[in-house]
């Protein structure tokens, strides 16, 4: 394999990674508050997706507009999943809030599955991603490098939202110790309803992407990334919001590069990922960049 | 300013506290003093509405029982959980400003902050520290002066002294009498009994959820049952 090659396998592994990273966010910030595997988050992006597919050709709005309407309308959805379906079992033991995240799960693809029908559907793909380019021979479409791009702008916002503002704080007070912060009159609540929020338009914009990548959408397309996802955040260190980053790129570029390096095992490169959940479990439980477990009082 | 009436709660299948009545006036420094296990941290929780509770709390004539903890902070009460419970991974600053969440007048809040590190030098020169870099006193400083940062009308502290050293126990006490000559009311729970009814102007004495005993801090002082089994004299 040449230098050229390997250069457009690398940008191909960006662009992956930064999916995994929007999507794992959710998982991470989410865990980090309530302790909760959000196990429908892989279908709140499904979601996302058919939102703006009906958008552009439903609404015939402009892409731009129809992506920001879903994005908003996914974390819409997600705040409506945490009032309705965890924050009754904010007291309840863990499983049974984990369990309930699997059956949100189940009902969000069966409710898919009525909707929008099991019928595969052709993603539109904006012109401006659509483009071939060929960079001194390097060969990659346009989404390629425009995937990267929006990802790490969002991923910006983020940092700024949860480093640099009030609300941001308190999230991160809320995740170290919830009856003290609810002791500096805040309202947990709305701060955990703002995480869903902020995680479901994450992992809707993630979506969307995902379909520009893989442009055939169907109501089970959000199973695969979201256990993918959740690997990553894994990886990274759950309930830390760089390692959910860096546990997405790493995935990403791992996929990517075992498969162009090992094409015989190509076939295996879900397997793989999973392999790598299996040995951060045993090896290093708290992940990359996570920090030792602390048993909360 | 602080009027629990017939305060009930049930943990579980226990009877934790059954049917307390006491008040805080305004301005005084009013201390609950007990074993372990007696309801102090429990009476406390319950006022701020962390705890289910039954009976009346009221914080100048409107009740918070049944009012979420968020609604009943905003109203005035504050309060310094036991073990200090500061946010290790936030820095002191942020701490602080945790405390005056609810807060919109910024002009206020930066006032409270200036004097807060006036009462607190050491918080000032950490204050771009993360809060479990700090010591324990510091840290004690730290959820005290985060408390205050919500400007409250009643202030709450569950055993402040805990696991301090004695030259600090001084000084923590020395600032709960300062804060309150300032004209803050203070609710004070101490199993440091001796040190809690000095600067008291008025203590409880809380026994397996009831209260047996009250009267002006140097009575309960003088008092022989107090001594015998809170100060340890024979």
């Amino acid at each position: 394999m040449g230098f050229v090659d390997l250069l457009q396998q690398l940008a191909n592994g960006v662009s992956l990674g930064s999916l995994y990273a929007l999507v794992a966010i959710g998982y991470t910030m989410v865990y980090g508050i309530i302790r909760l595997i959000n196990f429908a988050h892989g279908d709140v992006m499904m979601v996302g997706c058919y939102l703006a597919y009906f958008g552009v050709l439903m609404f015939h709005m402009p892409w731009q507009i129809s992506w920001i309407v879903a994005i908003g309308l996914t974390s819409l959805l997600g705040v409506s999943i945490y009032v309705g379906a965890y924050r009754p079992l904010r007291r309840a033991p863990r499983i049974s809030a984990l369990i309930t995240a699997i059956g949100v799960s189940f009902l969000l693809e069966s409710l898919g599955l009525v909707i929008f029908g099991g019928r595969p559907k052709a993603f539109p793909r904006p012109p401006i991603l659509d483009i071939g380019l060929n960079l001194k021979g390097v060969y990659i479409m346009s989404f390629t490098i425009w995937i990267p791009v929006i990802a790490g702008v969002l991923l910006l916002c983020l940092v700024f939202l949860v480093y640099k503002t009030k609300v941001g704080m308190a999230m991160r007070a809320v995740a170290t110790d919830m009856e003290t912060t609810s002791l500096m009159g805040v309202n947990i609540d709305r701060v955990i309803a703002i995480t869903f929020a902020v995680g479901s338009a994450l992992a809707a914009a993630g979506g969307i992407m995902w379909a520009i990548r893989f442009p055939q959408i169907n109501p089970y397309m959000g199973i695969m990334p979201g256990l993918k996802a959740f690997i990553a955040a894994v990886f990274g260190g759950i309930g830390n919001i760089f390692g959910a980053m860096l546990g997405g790129f790493l995935l990403g570029m791992i996929e990517i590069l075992v498969v162009a390096f090992m094409p015989h095992i190509a076939g295996y490169r879900d397997a793989i990922a999973f392999a790598i959940l299996i040995a951060v479990l045993l090896f290093k439980p708290t992940g990359l960049l996570g920090e030792p477990l602390r048993e909360k009082v | 300013m602080l009027v629990v009436e017939n305060l009930h709660v049930f943990y579980g299948g226990i009877h934790a506290l059954k049917g307390i009545t006491f008040n805080v006036p305004q301005g005084k420094i009013v201390t609950l003093i007990g074993a372990n296990g007696a309801g102090k941290t429990t009476t406390l929780k319950a006022i701020c509405g962390l705890v289910d509770a039954k009976g009346s709390i009221r914080l100048d004539d409107v009740e918070l029982v049944g009012k979420p903890t968020h609604e009943i902070v905003r109203m005035g009460v504050s309060m310094v959980p036991e073990g200090r419970r500061v946010f290790p991974n936030l820095t002191v600053m942020e701490n602080l400003l945790m405390g005056a969440y609810h807060r919109d007048n910024r002009d206020e809040v930066e006032e409270d902050l200036r004097w807060i590190f006036e009462l607190f030098p050491r918080l000032k020169e950490r204050a771009w520290q993360k809060a479990g870099t700090l010591s324990g006193g510091e840290q004690q400083m730290l959820a005290l002066g985060r408390a205050l940062m919500s400007r409250p009308k009643l202030l709450m502290m569950d055993e402040p002294s805990l696991g301090l050293a004695p030259l600090l126990v001084r000084e923590v006490f020395e600032v709960i009498k300062h804060i309150n000559e300032e004209g803050r009311t203070i609710l004070l729970i101490e199993q440091n009994a001796r040190a809690a009814l000095k600067i008291a102007h008025y203590g409880y004495v809380l026994e397996t959820g009831k209260i047996t005993m009250e009267g002006t801090g140097s009575d309960l002082l003088n008092d022989d049952r107090v001594r015998k089994v809170y100060l340890g004299e024979s």
